[in-house]
């Protein structure tokens, strides 16, 4: 029982961690219908940037935070405005390419500023965890991560049900010509999105990287996968759906790792990922919702 | 002479090699329901987008309020008091009715929000009932009373509405057009594209018959619910 809950208290931090990367991947993509295929990458900047401002510049954890979640937000601005909005009108599959394009970029461009060679990064959490809960190997960095992931999911549900900006963006998400003729500026709505769904990056890298400490330029591309899958598998474009989709995806993995094979987990996280689009294809929380004539 | 609140001036819009408007020009007036009838494919709803900044004519130009608004793109221009409520109504299915005519609002400030609901919701009763419903779960005709509500909580000084009647039943048809006097006659602006011509020459001040993307007869609506050709071509003899 104790080695369950100890991989359970493993599955939902990793889970937490997928949670908010999906998140930013649901955002974006409800809005700009697009899969930011860099996202991905943009969690390992916001990780190196927390890095060189606790690390090199020897600031307090909280700074570094503040400082990769402004770094990625404007480097999500950037990328939107100079890779994707130039294709605003062209098809999907150039987007995809793109976007695919950016990951690179930026993985290389990390590889050229930090090198190749691992960071050995250091938590930003350090406080004691009562022994009780220390013995279910709940972690500071863990109790942090599923709080900091409840916080940013009630904070978007708030922000995108109850506040005028976040109507307009789901405004966008369904119309983008109707909520033009509303005079909801829809570039600039986009714009906002990446800026929330790259902050929420940031986040995202630092704690993925406190609760495993290994940063390479590569560090982003598999939690970034499988953020997607968790994204897809609670219903693209849903926000609750991400919440759910990343959490589950994370104690799949720690079970499938703890009971069957730690080779065969991620066969099995994107075997239960297929398994689900063939039953509802939506996701999850995937709406459908009939057109009326 | 009353105010002229539009004018366009000899546009020409292209779909890539397709000439859409050729040289169309027509005015509207303060106080007026202008209507555009036509065929389907004349070039009414093309007309119109334009006109908001959904579509950008290649020459000729349009003034709204005295003001040169050709290249003004379609979000700019609700503030500036022009309101489209685009064919199919294009409701946003997810969000709520009340949800809906707030984004009409969305350039208001949000002072003006309760006193739009409540100008809305006035002729608009069935809005009230159901503002809690989800946007797609209403009849074709409720979704045409939301469009049309939305659009007026921008407090626009003229309202262009595309297709009212389109898909919806005879006596909705009525019904929406009953909606669309009692909003002239409260003071509002109008341009109606229509293919209903019966119904929107009966109620036009003005109207313009367009043909393949041109502006072929026009003249009050009296005088084109009389005209033999308008009667052969539109209106069934």
């Amino acid at each position: 029982m104790t080695v369950f809950l100890q991989y359970l208290a493993n599955g939902l931090t990793m889970g937490s961690v997928y949670a908010i990367i999906a998140l930013g991947y649901t955002m974006v993509y409800g809005i700009a219908k697009m899969l930011n295929f860099a996202h991905g990458d943009v969690i390992m900047i916001g990780a190196y940037v927390s890095f060189v401002v606790t690390s090199y510049l020897g600031l307090p954890a909280i700074v570094s935070v503040l400082a990769a979640a402004a770094v990625c937000t404007a480097l999500g601005i950037l990328i939107e405005g100079l890779a994707y909005k130039p294709l605003r009108q062209a098809g999907p599959l150039a987007v995809l390419i793109t976007a695919i394009g950016v990951s690179y970029f930026l993985q290389n461009a990390a590889q050229l500023i930090w090198g190749a060679t691992p960071k050995n990064f250091t938590s930003i959490v350090s406080f004691q965890v009562p022994e009780a809960l220390r013995a279910y190997n709940v972690s500071a960095v863990g109790i942090v991560t599923v709080a900091a992931c409840l916080i940013i999911m009630a904070g978007l549900m708030w922000f995108t049900g109850k506040t005028k900006m976040g109507k307009a963006m789901r405004a966008c998400s369904e119309d983008k010509a109707a909520a033009q003729l509303m005079g909801i500026n829809v570039n600039r709505t986009i714009s906002m999105t990446f800026a929330i769904g790259s902050a929420l990056a940031a986040i995202a890298g630092v704690l993925l990287c406190s609760y495993s400490p290994v940063l390479q330029p590569t560090t982003g591309s598999m939690p970034g996968i499988k953020a997607f899958t968790a994204a897809v598998f609670g219903g693209i474009g849903s926000i609750p759906g991400a919440f759910v989709g990343g959490i589950l995806l994370g104690i799949i993995e720690a079970m499938a790792q703890a009971y069957i094979s730690t080779s065969l987990a991620n066969s099995i996280v994107f075997g239960v990922l297929i398994v689900v689009l063939l039953v509802k294809p939506a996701g999850l929380f995937g709406k459908y919702v009939p057109e009326k004539v | 002479m009353a105010h002229r609140i539009l004018n366009v001036e000899a546009i020409n819009v292209y779909y890539g090699a397709i000439h859409a408007i050729k040289d169309v020009s027509f005015q509207v007036f303060d106080g007026e329901i202008v209507a555009l009838i036509g065929a389907n494919g004349a070039g009414k709803s093309t007309t119109l987008k334009t006109v908001s900044g959904l579509l950008r004519p290649d020459t000729g130009s349009v003034e709204f309020m005295g003001e040169d608004i050709t290249r003004t793109p379609a979000d700019k221009l609700v503030s500036r008091g022009l309101a489209h409520v685009p064919e199919g109504r294009r409701v946003f299915a997810q969000m709520t009715v009340e949800e809906n005519l707030e984004m009409g609002a969305y350039t208001r400030p949000n002072s003006e929000i309760a006193p739009g609901l409540e100008r809305v919701y006035a002729h608009f009763p069935r809005l009230r009932e159901r503002r809690r419903q989800v946007a797609g779960t209403l009849s074709g005709g409720e979704q045409q009373m939301l469009a049309m509500g939305r659009a007026l909580m921008s407090n626009p000084h003229l309202l262009m509405l595309d297709e009212p009647s389109m898909g919806l039943a005879p006596i909705l048809i009525e019904q929406i057009f009953q909606i669309v006097n009692d909003l002239h006659e409260s003071g509002t602006t109008i341009l109606l594209v229509e293919q209903n011509a019966q119904m929107a020459l009966s109620i036009a001040t003005r109207a313009y018959v367009m043909e393949t993307g041109k502006v072929a007869l026009s003249g009050t609506g009296e005088e084109l619910l009389h005209n033999d050709d308008v009667r052969r071509a539109y209106l069934g003899g």
